[in-house]
């Protein structure tokens, strides 16, 4: 299926969070995770499952103000 | 000083950002002192390993984390993004900004103390980016805050203290909560002018990490907090509009004839 990744379009075969992220290659990355706009915590990344056309957002740790 | 209850060895809070090389943050954090230092949260590609090696090295400086929310211009936009930044982060800290204006990065007051009330329910200890006004800080406090962060004058603008009126006013009347001039300080003479106004830290980024020679100003800065907070302590005189002499006209020899 189709989803949004950072805003790109990306093809996944796998449909919970986790499988998704390691499908992905962000498998081990210090990382969190929005999908369609909600925070998802790193606890519930095995049973949220991603649906077509999901906007999911994957945020590193950056240099700020 | 604390903040939240814990307790900090210095008053100086740096930015991460802007810096030409991590080294130079590194050697830059440790030439001021600071006990904090500003981070935040960006998309990043599968693989890429720019955001774990910048959370290595904020590990090794051995400081205070404070994760913003820098970028957002709405309530749930920050409530998403210090929610991520709280996980990727471990600390409940969060420097909260709500950008309502563009050019000049305004905070959005209005939207931020409904996200602070929403975060601080959620358990976050908040540092609202606000400005100098006071209805605003007070509600900012009866949604939770316990820390303000009042600008000095636009980000990254180095322009000092636009409003000290203002600014003066806001330390009047909370006088014993902690409060930092977070943006707007170009000079160390502008943080040393904070902490003599009687604010209880300066955050600096852009002042820093686009100086010259980034690891001396921040040495500056050091000294500069350090100098305004014994100056505050030591209660400057007041201002006056005429002169008053210095020294001493008694028994001057006024009436002398001079040939």
């Amino acid at each position: 299926m189709r989803i949004l990744v950072n805003d790109e379009q990306r093809e996944v075969t796998n449909t919970t969070l986790a499988t998704i992220l390691n499908e992905l290659g962000y498998g081990g990355a210090r990382i969190a995770t929005a999908l369609n706009g909600t925070f998802i915590p790193a606890s519930q990344r095995d049973t949220v499952t991603i649906m077509e056309g999901a906007s999911l957002e994957v945020l590193a740790p950056m240099q700020g103000g | 000083m604390e903040f939240y209850g814990t307790q900090l060895a210095s008053r100086l809070m740096l930015g991460t950002a802007q810096y030409d090389s991590p080294a130079l943050l590194a050697q830059s954090v440790e030439a001021s002192k600071a006990s904090v230092v500003t981070v935040s949260l960006r998309r990043e590609a599968a693989g890429a390993q720019a955001g774990q090696a910048f959370w290595s090295l904020v590990k090794s400086l051995g400081v205070h984390i404070l994760p913003n929310t820098a970028g957002c211009h709405g309530v749930r936009e920050a409530v998403t993004t210090a929610h991520m930044a709280r996980e990727v982060f471990g600390t409940d800290w969060v420097k909260l900004e709500v950008i309502g204006q563009g050019d000049l990065l305004q905070p959005d007051v209005f939207g931020l103390v409904e996200a602070t009330r929403i975060l601080t329910e959620d358990g976050f200890k908040v540092f609202p980016y606000t400005t100098e006004d006071l209805v605003t800080a007070e509600r900012l406090l009866k949604a939770g805050a316990e820390v303000l962060m009042p600008w000095g004058a636009p980000i990254g603008s180095g322009r000092g203290l636009n409003n000290i009126f203002g600014l003066r006013a806001l330390r009047a009347h909370f006088p014993t909560i902690p409060m930092v001039i977070d943006a707007g300080i170009g000079r160390p003479s502008h943080a040393a002018m904070a902490f003599e106004l009687g604010f209880d830290a300066v955050l600096i980024n852009t002042a820093v990490a686009k100086a010259g020679d980034p690891v001396r100003m921040g040495e500056a800065f050091r000294l500069a907090c350090d100098a305004g907070l014994a100056g505050y302590a030591a209660q400057p005189i007041e201002e006056r509009d005429m002169a008053v002499p210095s020294t001493p006209t008694l028994g001057l020899a006024r009436g002398l004839a001079v040939e």
